[in-house]
């Protein structure tokens, strides 16, 4: 991602303040059915203390989990756009790894 | 709408390179933030997402206005319940605007000292308890009929945020109606304020489309790339046929005496709102807009105690960990 400098040239870097920002944190919450923690958006808070607390006002304001799990957004690590075909592209070729490959008679039942 | 008069931004890159972004878009991809993307896009979205958060956020100010004043307290709860949830919208908002490389205090200083824009209806004042029914039925339900086209817009993070904004705005203009079929149905005296809010906030919600942008280069740049999804027009047509028959079932009058159903089309003819005035709001001479800013500055200087005090208890709790370790 470019800085936000580029993003945003308007602003004369001089009379850029000082930024005193909280850090920002990935929210992870787990649905009332069991499923896994799922990512449903971001905040800023200064600990993760205060982080769980912000999740639970803004994330599950209508019952939407059981679970939250908070992480910094900077100790994520992602593979990269660019990487798209060198990761994904290896497993297109192997359709024997879905069950419909095989095909099964219909006297032997349900398989 | 809560983005009003976006302007794009022209891109100068490779044109391969804008050729085939431009496909990805066409083919339905989503944009992801470390996607490459052509710095007008990113600014574009920038300038639209930020005004969008903004609005929500100063958005409070009209309905706060009356959380201590509701009639009931079922009222005053669920008054508070949809106020708090325009801070969350403001969130969401800010976070999907945050992925494009510029930071929250960056935005907030912008919306304050007025760099960046919030949607112009914010600048009317809410005299009466009606007005709460109205902004909820007009104004949320302007907007609801912005922002379901913008699900499918072609930024990841942006259209994430209003699929979850339009699941919790329906919400929002159904109590206003409920508010407004309440007074419509109470004495002579809370009919006549159920209408007169309708008076009042009839034209300022046709305002909230934006002017005409059949003919505007930057509105077809934004549709081209799916960040805009309708022409303004379009999308005030749609609110008048649809808000038009809600009134009429409050027995309430739309004050518009040219307005007219079209029996060929289906759609109803109808006055345009007084664009100068418009324009003049967006300068910073509506009613409210000097009061507005003055709130946001205000609760922004009050609360930077707290930011800082938060901080620095965090700072001192990281430092005695890495102490004990």
């Amino acid at each position: 991602m470019s800085s936000p400098n580029s993003a945003y040239p308007d602003i004369p870097e001089a009379t850029k303040p000082k930024r005193h920002e909280w850090p920002l944190w990935e929210v992870f919450i787990r649905g009332q059915h069991g499923m896994s923690h799922r990512h449903v958006g971001s905040l800023h808070a200064p600990d993760a203390e205060m982080a769980v607390k912000n999740a639970r006002d803004v994330y599950t304001r209508r019952n939407e989990g059981v679970s939250i799990w908070v992480v910094e957004a900077r100790h994520i690590a992602a593979s990269s756009p660019s990487d798209k075909g060198p990761l994904y592209e290896p497993s297109e070729s192997k359709v024997y790894r879905h069950p419909t490959f095989f095909d099964i008679p219909d006297e032997v039942g349900a398989m | 709408m809560y983005a009003q008069m976006i302007k794009s931004e022209a891109s100068r890159e490779d044109p391969e390179k804008l050729a085939a972004f431009q496909a990805r878009i066409d083919a339905g991809d989503k944009i992801e933030p470390k996607d490459w993307m052509p710095l007008g896009y990113r600014k574009t979205l920038i300038r639209q997402i930020g005004q969008h958060a903004h609005s929500e956020i100063v958005g409070q100010l009209p309905e706060g206005n009356w959380i201590t004043r509701a009639p009931t307290l079922e009222r005053k709860a669920i008054l508070l319940a949809k106020v708090q949830d325009e801070a969350g919208h403001g969130l969401y908002l800010y976070c999907a605007a945050e992925t494009l490389g510029v930071t929250r205090d960056e935005l907030t200083e912008m919306l304050l000292d007025g760099r960046m824009k919030y949607s112009s209806i914010f600048n009317y004042p809410t005299l009466t308890w009606a007005d709460m029914g109205a902004v909820g039925w007009l104004v949320d339900g302007a907007a609801i009929m912005n922002q379901v086209p913008l699900q499918r817009t072609s930024f990841g993070p942006y259209s994430r945020a209003m699929i979850r904004i339009c699941k919790e705005e329906s919400f929002h203009q159904r109590q206003g109606y409920d508010i407004m079929m309440k007074m419509a149905a109470g004495t002579p005296a809370q009919k006549k304020m159920a209408q007169d809010a309708l008076n009042r906030f009839w034209y300022p919600s046709l305002m909230m489309f934006g002017p005409s942008d059949k003919e505007s280069v930057h509105s077809e740049q934004s549709m081209a790339w799916k960040i805009k999804m309708n022409t303004n027009d379009e999308l005030r047509q749609k609110f008048v046929d649809q808000t038009v028959p809600q009134a009429h079932y409050l027995g309430l009058t739309v004050p518009d005496e040219h307005l007219k159903l079209d029996e060929e089309t289906g759609h109803y003819a109808f006055s345009q709102p007084d664009w100068s005035e418009f324009f003049d709001v967006l300068k910073g001479n509506g009613p409210c807009n000097r009061e507005r800013l003055a709130a946001r500055n205000k609760a922004w200087d009050d609360g930077k105690w707290v930011r800082d005090g938060l901080l620095a208890h965090a700072d001192k709790k990281a430092a005695r960990k890495v102490a004990a370790e």
